[in-house]
């Protein structure tokens, strides 16, 4: 009696199956044979960044110019709007700086998100024609705009020298804050990447979302003043104070701006972040990892 | 109709090879029925649509499927096994499933009911879309190359090799969105089968090359036969089937009709086209 409840009969074929060790197929990996399995394809993953990198250059004839262009162009525009019409500027010693290093932050993680997201659902040639673990795909893209990024931080870097800031050894920070954020960018696009590859329609919603999170995370205005003037539960002020979004911009502000300095907390979260945003994002694409590329 | 001893029971090899038969591939009552959306068509080529009706289709979503949403019953319960050093033919109609079950055995499709075993990963080779479209050939290769196992140094060794055998000459260095699906198809079979497959699945891609091509690529499957691998080919052309495959299944309404050796199988399919067309075309007439 109890034999049939544990285990239902198996069939001829699969008794075959059995006795010569074959093993059922579209079973997904234990999560550390899979990490092991990731590592493994690591070249992959810096043969796709170059190539995607040098792909982007051919295409338009500025090529990465367009990567530190954009940018720029957006400052000018915040600059206009916030700074001189809205006059954000008198609330922060610094502004131009202030904000471009909110703008070249929130671009690392919005634009990695951007195109993390439709790493599955955009190469369902290379997916379905090989098998290799799925997460190297968001993972090669995330690393593609890691290195993307050492030109707009240098950028970031001379602008702010401009400004009159002193290069002091804080800014030797700027390393630990880029590698916690890239953590967490990671982490965050493996979530977006499974979820756009189930339902296609996330990737048209996630810019408006992305932007929408700019806008609350003290990009073109400090948080703290804006935070002050909101009749807003003590809830919203808090979560608007950890959102990972706003402790990245903030850190590196803390370490670029000698005239702004933020509490060692931001720190603590930055780490935080980084932490279980990665491993929540791994472990949520590994779920699925026999469902990439069906359908 | 067919005679009964060409319909072998799955369990017993169907061929006697020189090297060991154990059983790679055991596909136990098999059914797969997939879902296909009937309207609104694939949302990522069309940037900035309208990202409210996005939100609604997502809400939408979660009552289950919606009005456009159909079912297909592609395969009906398949059983087959399939051994070491057997290369098998899936012949049939258009729409009869064998694709299907090809994507089943590669684990691209759950099976609604029954399961697959098998004894490695199966690699796919269909038609389809390029690997990495706004990439060169050359960059494909490696990339491929990568993905499939190889360090940076081996595949940029296997390189002249894949190149030479798709046979695309100049247009490596383009990117891969200016090939013909033909040309294509060739450089995916050319990066796949430059490793060794236990067991390697290919859907209709040596229908695309020309003589030379098809020359070298049969040569390789039997390679990969000879290497103790079991190939799975899906075909048209009897051509095909008869010099590279030492098996075929023919598949009818996602049931197998016959399973059986090359020759008497495909004789009793052509003959059912025949008489079946015969039919059809008396009936419309």
């Amino acid at each position: 009696m109890t034999t049939t409840d544990a285990t239902p009969p198996l069939s001829e074929l699969a008794t075959l199956a059995q006795k010569y060790g074959l093993e059922p197929i579209g079973l997904r990996p234990p999560l550390l044979t899979y990490i092991r399995q990731v590592w493994d394809r690591r070249h992959f993953i810096t043969e796709y960044a170059k190539a995607r990198a040098q792909a982007l250059n051919a295409e338009s004839r500025f090529g990465q110019f367009w990567e530190v262009l954009n940018p720029l162009l957006s400052i000018a525009v915040y600059y206009l709007v916030f700074g001189i019409i809205l006059n954000t500027r008198g609330s922060v010693p610094n502004y131009l700086a202030f904000l471009v290093i909110g703008v070249f932050v929130n671009s690392f993680t919005q634009t990695s998100v951007l195109t993390g997201a439709k790493s599955i659902s955009g190469h369902l040639g290379l997916i379905r024609a090989f098998h290799f673990p799925r997460a190297v795909m968001p993972l090669a893209d995330v690393f593609e705009r890691f290195r993307a990024l050492r030109t707009s931080l240098i950028v970031c870097m001379v602008i702010v020298l401009l400004t009159g800031e002193p290069l002091t050894w804080m800014w030797l920070l700027v390393v630990p804050a880029v590698l916690l954020q890239s953590m967490f960018n990671f982490g965050l696009t493996m979530v977006f990447a499974r979820l756009t590859a189930r339902v296609r329609d996330v990737a048209q919603l996630l810019p408006f979302m992305m932007r929408t999170w700019m806008y609350l995370s003290g990009v073109m205005y400090p948080l703290g003043t804006f935070i002050d003037r909101l009749h807003a539960p003590q809830w919203v002020h808090t979560l608007l104070l950890i959102n990972p979004l706003a402790v990245y911009i903030e850190i590196v502000r803390d370490a670029l701006l000698e005239s702004y300095s933020v509490p060692v907390w931001n720190w603590y979260l930055a780490v935080f972040w980084a932490i279980v945003v990665l491993i929540f994002g791994f472990v949520y694409f590994w779920k699925a990892e026999e469902r990439y590329g069906r359908g | 109709m067919a005679e009964p001893e060409a319909i072998v029971t799955p369990i017993e090899p169907a061929v006697t090879t020189s090297v060991s038969s154990d059983p790679t591939v055991i596909v136990d009552n098999v059914h797969i029925t997939y879902r296909v959306h009937g309207s609104g068509g694939s949302s990522s080529s069309v940037p900035g649509t309208n990202a409210v009706a996005a939100l609604r289709r997502i809400v939408s979503r979660r009552k289950g499927p919606g009005p456009g949403v159909q079912y297909i019953k592609a395969v009906r319960g398949m059983s087959l096994v399939a051994h070491k050093g057997e290369a098998v033919a899936l012949i049939g109609r258009n729409g009869c499933g064998k694709s299907t079950i090809l994507k089943g055995i590669a684990g691209l499709l759950p099976p609604t009911k029954g399961r697959v075993y098998t004894s490695a990963q199966p690699s796919l080779l269909g038609v389809g879309a390029a690997l990495v479209p706004s990439l060169t050939g050359e960059r494909n290769v490696i990339l491929g190359s990568l993905a499939l196992g190889l360090t940076p140094d081996e595949a940029k060794e296997r390189m002249d090799d894949i190149v030479d055998f798709a046979g695309i000459g100049d247009f490596i260095s383009l990117p891969m969105s200016t090939y013909s699906s033909g040309m294509g198809a060739r450089l995916r079979f050319a990066i796949a089968a430059s490793v060794s497959h236990e067991i390697l699945l290919i859907d209709e891609a040596l229908a695309t090359g020309d003589a030379d091509f098809y020359r070298r690529s049969a040569e390789r499957i039997r390679e990969l036969r000879d290497q103790a691998g079991t190939v799975f080919l899906v075909s048209h052309s009897t051509k095909v089937v008869r010099d590279t495959c030492t098996r075929a299944i023919w598949i009818e309404q996602g049931k197998i009709v016959m399973d059986g050796g090359v020759n008497e199988v495909i004789k009793a399919y052509e003959k059912d086209v025949e008489t079946n067309t015969g039919r059809q075309a008396g009936a419309a007439r």
